[in-house]
């Protein structure tokens, strides 16, 4: 919150430095803005660019590191014998982990669990001085640093300063740089997930993850276990994500698509102008919903079912995981379908009709056809939502890593892994931790292949028309 | 030479041809794309083993009026038909008449050449496929075959029938289309502005090709260009604001036009 | 041989208007599957959801005896605080059945009454302590399993071993009612109370609120960002590697599953930048990076609509290129951008997947305080009380996931407004 009224400072800094750059300009000229290069207020946004950004960027800095930098010191404040685990040996870091929090909590003065050692206390004095020597140095730097250049700013206000092009070229980097965020976000993305499963594959061999049939991560529990004792074979996970996610699209394909030929070829608009945005709801729905729908409904529907015919299903069957996920990407595929189909030149529709073809012939000889490789771009996307959806599995799916492809049986997926060792208590730097990340790795590169595989097909698609 | 001069008022009613069988002939023909009125109480007839010709400025609905042969108007759904056109004496809007039947008796070729993304002979194979007219691949081959070498374009793609029809060059896929249509062996071939989109030597090949299928097939073209309709044509019809103002043998329209709109338009006053 | 054709042709007609008819019929079938599935999922939410938007009270004599309430007499609020509600309400239960004596009958009584029944007492009190001493009537919520009775969802012909509550308590459940202690009312505690482990007591507003926090977040940066990017790369851009890199960056971006996104804030945000786990600051910055490819999709799209006449018009009477686009293109695209920027933003209201790896799953009894509090959004809420074996939480799983919808609805709603109203041909 401090930080935030620091900000406001800055801000309303840079209010003044407009107002008074604005004056010192029409000043300069005797009011005759006519003399001036730009318009007055250009000069004030000079002063005031100058002012606001680098102390805002120095703040933004500061609070995205200064959590770290204390961290370390409070840690390396602390007494040698702090960091040792009864037994004499160095404390696990989940314990030191666990410790700091504990810290943190005195020094917000939130009551801290347990009675609290000594130098938890000091430490955690230590860190309160540190963060408000912190905040105090920062503030103080910061204001310098915007005082300092708007007056600099100020001082090269002159009737030839080229104030309009100096702003836009100003905004024209910020828009640079909002750009690159998109780049920046890869990049942190393939970073923080290779670094981390660099880590777990430090422990667990490349090939055990990626060709082991066995995974049960959860047996390494206890202390004195490494990390190879648990089982991080991914092969079943692989299976697992590989069947709900053909059940989806063996729900989908046909449906999606033939609800967009009929939507494109035979509907009349108002049936059109229903149905439509009526099957895009099906898109909009979260897929919490989703999931609790698979699992309150569907799952026990298909289980009922099974026992009528005298087939055992799981109440974690696949099917039912699969099925949702089916209902939930039939938008993807029937607008994406729509889409390509519509491009389909008239032309080439009249061409079949004036050989006397019937509609249907048209569609499923000429239309059809030439839509495909669209058609696929789009199924493939669908095949990448399938494979990365979550909550749907996690709610409905099981979570024993069971190698079939039986429908009925209950599989665990990619995502429900990364979920079950990610969420609740966690220790970093164990394999199990660690592993969601390499599960992450795998599951970015699939999608992201069949993603830019798709996307390339579809704009090849689009531009045999355009 | 029993050809009549049509009032300008309305071209409706009487015979106009009597010692030449008549294909296709439309009595107060009229068309209505939602409110506008595109084609205005037409009457005209299309003789067999010929080619007739529509000219007239752009808009004045010989296109429009060409789609009403094969119902190609059916596919937009604002557009609304009267009056009667008949093909051998039976009206093609009649409710007995099935679509798909008429336009494998009447086939069409389009102004831009649309052949499907598919291979050259897949293209072909098209029609007598959907419409079941060859048993057997022999005789589907063969079908094929005939029909390239009728459109002037098997010596050209005999080597490569498995290629994409889109690979062809503009003449070529015009060419192609037009051995789509005579694939279904159709009485009657419409051409709207066939060469259009070509280039004058490709234009050169497709006239020569309509000329030779006027043995086999009636032919009607709709065209921009009056010299295309001098050339190819036997029988010519002059649209203007959606009506027929006049037709009749080509050589007479051109030579001695009857109307003054007519005149006009040949002599290049207008167009 | 033409007529001969036209036989063949003939012939095929019927077997072809039959194939016809049927793709037809596939088609129309295909989306009449699809839209059976819609209605059934709202038709079961809707189902088992109106219900918890009714709860069951119970009308309830209780006497605040001072010993037990105030001992010292001196209403000291930390006193009153913490006296010791629970005895006075069991007691007023205990009154209403004298001929229920033994240790575990008692027990079962008491369990009728839900614990919000306590606070309820308490408040009465601290807002106006002269009632010590009196008798008072307090209207308190049944704990959920006789919510459930009372609404009818509980199969009294069942096995008594089969259901939560015993035949004994459904007895005496019915002579509460045959007295008019019971009375059935608007559930206002879904709206005005947090996550509780008492189904009874749950209510959504703490999650309304951290979504709140979390979106208003991710809209203050997604959309700077996202039009700021979005006009650089349609106005500005050379067409160079760069360029050809961010564009693909963004296209892939918008099909990466949401979870990665999540992986990213642990390791990035959480890990490296130490910020606080469960604050709605890092799930509003998750968001933002996942709504931002959506935001500059859409708005690259209404740049794109803005005709380039009006570019010319701008600079030929001596705009600069800033003042062309903030002055003209920029309000002509803004509906667009708009449009797009609520779709995201709902698209972000509806996320659940990357806030479960920042820990926005904890439980969270209390409305966050601020977007540094740990908190919790609504489909993460949605799916901690789908996950809850509490049978009376199904309820009110679907009542939150209507009130989602109901918010979603809302933003889709505006969203098409705001299109029509500034659709513009051009």
């Amino acid at each position: 919150m401090n930080t935030l009224i620091l900000v406001l400072v800055i801000l309303a800094l840079a209010t003044l430095s407009y107002v008074v750059g604005t004056r010192r300009s029409t000043g300069l000229v005797d009011n005759k803005p006519k003399d001036l290069h730009s318009l007055p207020g250009y000069y004030g946004l000079y002063v005031a660019m100058w002012c606001g950004v680098p102390a805002l960027a120095l703040l933004a800095l500061w609070t995205a590191f200064e959590p770290t930098i204390v961290k370390h010191m409070v840690l390396a404040s602390l007494p040698a014998q702090a960091l040792l685990d009864p037994a004499g040996g160095p404390l696990s870091d989940q314990r030191i982990s666990l410790m700091m929090t504990d810290i943190a909590n005195t020094a917000s003065g939130n009551i801290s669990s347990g009675a609290s050692q000594s130098y938890i206390s000091e430490a955690a004095v230590y860190q309160r001085s540190l963060t408000d020597t912190g905040y105090w140095l920062m503030a103080a730097v910061a204001v310098a640093l915007g005082l300092g250049l708007a007056s600099l700013a100020y001082r090269r206000i002159s009737p030839k300063l080229r104030a309009r092009n100096d702003v836009e070229s100003g905004v024209k980097y910020f828009m640079i740089a909002c750009s690159t965020v998109a780049i920046l976000t890869t990049i942190g993305i393939i970073l923080s997930l290779l670094f981390e499963s660099y880590r777990f594959f430090t422990q667990v061999p490349v090939t055990d993850f990626l060709f082991g049939l066995s995974w049960s991560p959860q047996t390494a529990m206890r202390a004195d276990q490494v990390g190879s004792s648990g089982a991080f074979g991914a092969i079943p996970l692989f299976v697992g994500t590989g069947l709900i996610a053909t059940i989806a699209l063996v729900v989908a394909v046909p449906i999606g698509l033939l609800s967009a030929i009929y939507m494109s070829e035979y509907a009349a608009p108002k049936f059109r102008a229903f149905a439509k945005p009526a099957l895009e709801i099906l898109a909009g729905i979260p897929t919490v919903v989703y999931g609790f729908f698979a699992a309150l409904t569907v799952a026990p529907a298909i289980r009922g079912f099974g026992e009528t015919i005298g087939l055992d299903v799981s109440s974690e069957s696949a099917l039912a995981a699969g099925l949702v996920m089916g209902i939930m990407i039939i938008p993807f595929v029937s607008s994406l379908s729509d889409d390509v189909i519509t491009a389909v030149p008239q032309a080439m529709r009249e061409g079949s009709y004036g050989l006397g073809a019937t509609k249907s012939e048209t569609i499923r000889k000429v239309v059809f056809p030439a839509a495909l490789p669209g058609i696929v771009g789009g199924i493939l996307l669908a095949a990448s939502r399938a494979i990365g959806e979550t909550m749907i599995v996690v709610m409905a799916a099981g979570l024993a890593a069971n190698l079939t492809a039986n429908p009925f049986a209950a599989v665990t997926t990619v995502t429900v892994q990364i979920v079950t060792l990610l969420v609740g208590d966690q220790e970093f730097d164990s394999p199990k931790t660690l592993a969601a990340f390499a599960l992450g790795l795998v599951l970015f590169f699939i999608t992201l292949l069949l993603n830019v595989i798709a996307l390339r097909v579809v704009r090849k698609y689009r531009e045999q028309y355009d | 030479m029993t050809d009549q001069h049509q009032p300008f008022e309305g071209t409706a009613g009487q015979p106009r041809i009597a010692d030449r069988s008549v294909k296709v002939s439309a009595t107060n023909a009229n068309v209505y794309y939602g409110e506008k009125h595109a084609i205005k109480d037409v009457g005209l007839d299309i003789v067999a083993q010929e080619v007739t010709a529509f000219i007239g400025p752009s808009g004045c609905g010989k296109s429009t009026f060409l789609r009403c042969l094969n119902r190609m108007n059916d596919t937009i759904d604002i557009c609304r038909v009267t009056g009667d056109i008949r093909l051998d004496e039976e009206d093609i809007y009649d409710r007995k008449i099935d679509v798909v039947e008429l336009r494998a008796r009447v086939g069409m070729v389009f102004q831009k050449p649309n052949p499907f993304p598919k291979s050259i002979y897949e293209n072909i194979a098209y029609g007598p496929r959907i419409h079941g007219t060859a048993t057997g691949k022999a005789e589907l081959d063969e079908i094929v075959q005939s029909s390239l070498v009728r459109a002037g374009l098997w010596e050209e793609v005999k080597d490569r029938l498995d290629s994409p029809g889109t690979g062809l060059s503009g003449g070529q896929q015009q060419r192609l289309c037009i051995a789509r249509a005579i694939a279904v062996s159709p009485e009657v071939i419409l051409m709207d502005e066939p060469c259009s989109a070509l280039d004058p030597i490709a234009t050169a090949k497709i006239e020569e090709l309509i000329d030779e299928l006027r043995t086999n097939f009636t032919i009607v073209i709709v065209t921009h260009s009056m010299q295309q309709a001098a050339r190819v044509s036997q029988r010519t019809a002059f649209f203007h604001l959606g009506r027929l103002i006049e037709c009749g043998d080509t050589e007479t329209i051109f030579t001695n036009p009857q109307h003054n709109l007519t005149q006009g338009y040949i002599t290049g006053r207008f167009g | 041989m033409t007529s001969n054709n036209t036989d063949l042709v003939r012939a095929g007609l019927a077997r072809r208007y039959r194939a016809e008819k049927r793709f037809r019929l596939y088609g129309l079938g295909a989306i009449l599957v699809a839209l059976a599935m819609l209605l059934t999922l709202f038709v079961t939410i809707f189902g088992s959801g109106l219900g918890a938007f009714t709860a069951t009270e119970m009308t309830l004599e209780v006497t605040l005896f001072p010993q037990d309430v105030d001992p010292e007499g001196n209403r000291d609020p930390d006193v009153l605080s913490a006296a010791n509600y629970r005895k006075l309400i069991s007691q007023a239960m205990l009154d209403l059945f004298p001929d229920v004596t033994t240790r575990q009958d008692r027990r079962a009584l008491l369990a009728i009454v839900s614990d919000g029944a306590t606070y309820e007492a308490r408040r009465r009190v601290m807002a106006d302590p002269s009632l010590i001493g009196q008798r008072i009537d307090i209207t308190v919520p049944v704990s959920s399993d006789f919510d459930l009775l009372n609404k009818g969802k509980v199969d009294e012909t069942s096995a008594e071993h089969e259901r939560r509550i015993t035949d004994k308590q459904i007895a005496w459940f019915k002579r509460l009612q045959d007295r008019g202690m019971i009375s059935t009312t608007f559930n206002k505690r879904l709206f005005t109370n947090s996550d509780s482990r008492q189904p009874e007591l749950a209510g959504i507003l703490g999650a309304v609120v951290g979504s709140m926090y979390t979106l208003l977040i991710t809209l203050a940066l997604s959309f700077p960002i996202g039009v700021a990017a979005a006009v650089y790369l349609e106005e500005y851009a050379p067409q160079n590697w760069f360029t050809d890199m961010i564009e693909v960056n963004i296209n892939n971006l918008a099909a990466v599953p949401s979870i990665v996104f999540g992986l990213l804030g642990l390791a990035v945000f959480l890990n490296v930048f130490g910020m606080p786990r469960s604050a709605p600051v890092v799930g509003g910055l998750v968001l933002t990076l996942m709504t931002l490819p959506t935001i500059i999709i859409a708005s690259r799209a209404a740049l794109k609509s803005v005709p380039p006449s009006i570019r010319e018009a701008a600079l030929g009477v001596g705009a600069s290129k800033l003042q062309m686009i903030v002055h003209h293109v920029l309000p002509l695209a803004m509906p667009g951008m708009l449009t797009g920027t609520i779709i995201g933003m709902a698209q972000a209201l509806g996320e659940t997947a990357p806030l479960l790896m920042i820990g926005m799953v904890a439980f969270i009894a209390d409305v966050p305080g601020g977007p540094l509090a740990p908190s919790t959004v609504m489909p993460v809420q949605i799916y901690l009380w789908a996950d809850s074996a509490e049978r009376a939480f199904v309820e009110r799983t679907s009542a939150a996931i209507m009130i989602l919808l109901a918010f979603l609805v809302f933003m889709n709603a505006g969203a098409v407004v705001l299109r029509k109203k500034f659709e513009r041909k051009w």
